[in-house]
Parts: structure tokens; C-alpha cells; sequence
């Protein structure tokens, strides 16, 4: 497949469809959190919000027991996870195709952001990420610099999702 | 917009990312045959109604989790949170105020 951006003019805000990925639920006790991670070669982290990286993969904590794992196409988890399995009780499940990623910058993104997220995202750490609503779709915020997201939405969610940013697009471009 | 605190997240976040999930401390009888026709309907159906503080759980849709609320039923405001499986917070003045 072949990826090509067009950009006729320069754009206050740029939405760029991302390649898939290797998405993975993870849900572990917090006892076996330690031993499991060494498995995944991973430092799952314990707040809720925050991440961690190694080797591609990246890991993002979304709850006191629950994990968003994402690394490149054909990353092999399941097999260490699978031999961990009887020191570390858990669930790995492969939800790469439930989402598509999209990757939205610009100067005027947090703008974009702010017509239809209610949690403040420009008081959200650069390096965090979080799973809240935009518009009333769930989606996953991930902030990778000050004005650059990824965000993590559900296949059946994306046409809305996207009507809403074209529309938001629109009124950026034209100063409303 | 109310703003709500998330036990779990440690983080004061608007309340389109929590729902209401009814009234808290409600335990499901350990043996459900060995109650009346009544018991078991008050257990499913009766509710306080409280007007003024109200013990409730709430989801957040950012962590998954469920945790308990003091929220009084009149001013909307929320009193405390806290999470799930700890013990009724009791209702002080400092809260009620």
C-alpha cells in the first residue's frame, strides 16, 4: 500500500491515517504485574496514564490492573507471555484490528481537540496518554509532543470520529 | 460540567467520562434461596431515595473501573469518592458542608 499525503495549503491541522499495528489487551493482578513484564521485556508502569517503551513495543497503563500493549506487525508477545503463564496468571488478547490509529498535529490541534474532548488535553503531560471520549465515541489519546497525538478509535466509530475532525478542520481553517 | 474525582486515576476529570451505576453498598445475599419472596424483592428493587447525601457508584471510562460516591442528591455536589470494596465513608460535617 502505498501512502501518499497530499497538502495543498498549509494546514493549522493535519490528520494522517497511521499503518496498522499490533494492539494487545493485557490484564494481569498487580501481583504478577513484575514477573510478567520481565517475560514481555517490558516495565509494565503502575500509573494510570503513563508509558513505557522498549524495543518498539510500548506499553500504556489504563487501569490499576489493565495494559494497552502496541508494537510493529508481527512482534511475537504471545510466546513469551504464553511460557509465563504459569508463574503469572493473565489475559493477552489481540485487538489490532478493533481500532485504527490516527495521528493528528499541527499548531492548532489542541483547538481540534478541544471541540470535542471535555478533559482538559492541553493540561495532559507530553509522554501520557489516556483513554476518555471524543464526542461520545471512547477513544485513546496518546500526546507525543506538545502538538502532536495519536488517537486510538474503534473501526465502527471512525466515520463519526471523522466527520467530526473534517468538520472541526473546516471552521480551524476558516478562523471561526 | 461537573467535575468528578476518579480514586483510581487520581485525577479530577469531567463527568462525560463517568455513568452512574445506582446506589452503592447494596450486597448480594450469600445464599438468594434461603430468602422470602420480600427479602428478595427489596433487594432488587427497593432503593433509599435519599434526598441530600447519597452513597452511589460511578464508572470512569478511562480506568474501567467502578468505585463509590457521596454525592448530595439536592446541590448535585460531589462529597467524596472513593474506591470500591472500602468501607461507607462516614458523613462528617466537613463533607456535608
Amino acid at each position: 500500500m502505498t501512502n501518499q499525503k497530499h497538502q495543498f495549503d498549509a494546514s493549522p491541522v493535519v490528520v494522517e491515517d497511521l499503518a496498522p499495528a499490533l494492539r494487545l489487551s493485557l490484564r494481569v493482578k498487580p501481583a504478577h504485574r513484575e514477573t510478567l513484564g520481565r517475560a514481555l521485556g517490558l516495565d509494565l508502569p503502575t500509573r494510570v496514564g503513563s508509558r513505557a517503551a522498549a524495543n518498539g513495543a510500548e506499553a500504556l497503563c489504563l487501569g490499576p490492573d489493565e495494559w494497552l500493549i502496541v508494537a510493529p506487525e508481527g512482534t511475537d508477545l504471545a510466546s513469551p507471555a504464553r511460557a509465563a503463564y504459569a508463574d503469572a496468571p493473565h489475559s493477552l488478547v489481540d485487538i489490532s484490528d478493533r481500532e485504527i490509529t490516527l495521528r493528528l498535529s499541527g499548531p492548532a490541534v489542541l483547538d481540534l481537540l478541544a471541540a470535542c474532548c471535555p478533559r482538559n488535553i492541553a493540561a495532559m503531560p507530553v509522554g501520557a496518554a489516556a483513554r476518555t471520549v471524543f464526542d461520545s465515541a471512547t477513544v485513546i489519546l496518546w500526546r507525543d509532543g506538545p502538538t502532536d497525538f495519536r488517537m486510538d478509535v474503534w473501526r465502527s466509530f471512525a466515520p463519526h470520529v471523522r466527520s467530526l475532525l473534517t468538520q472541526v478542520r473546516t471552521e480551524i481553517a476558516a478562523g471561526l | 460540567m461537573l467535575l468528578i474525582h476518579c480514586p483510581y486515576c487520581e485525577d479530577t476529570l469531567p463527568e462525560l467520562e463517568f455513568t452512574y451505576a445506582g446506589e452503592a453498598h447494596i450486597a448480594r445475599p450469600a445464599d438468594p434461596s434461603a430468602l422470602s419472596d420480600d427479602e428478595w424483592r427489596d433487594f432488587l428493587f427497593i432503593r433509599t431515595n435519599a434526598r441530600g447525601p447519597h452513597y452511589e457508584r460511578w464508572r470512569h471510562i478511562g480506568c474501567g473501573r467502578f468505585f463509590n460516591a457521596l454525592r448530595d442528591t439536592v446541590s448535585d455536589r460531589f462529597l467524596t469518592t472513593y474506591k470500591a470494596g472500602e468501607a461507607r465513608r462516614p458523613l462528617t460535617n466537613e463533607a456535608a458542608e
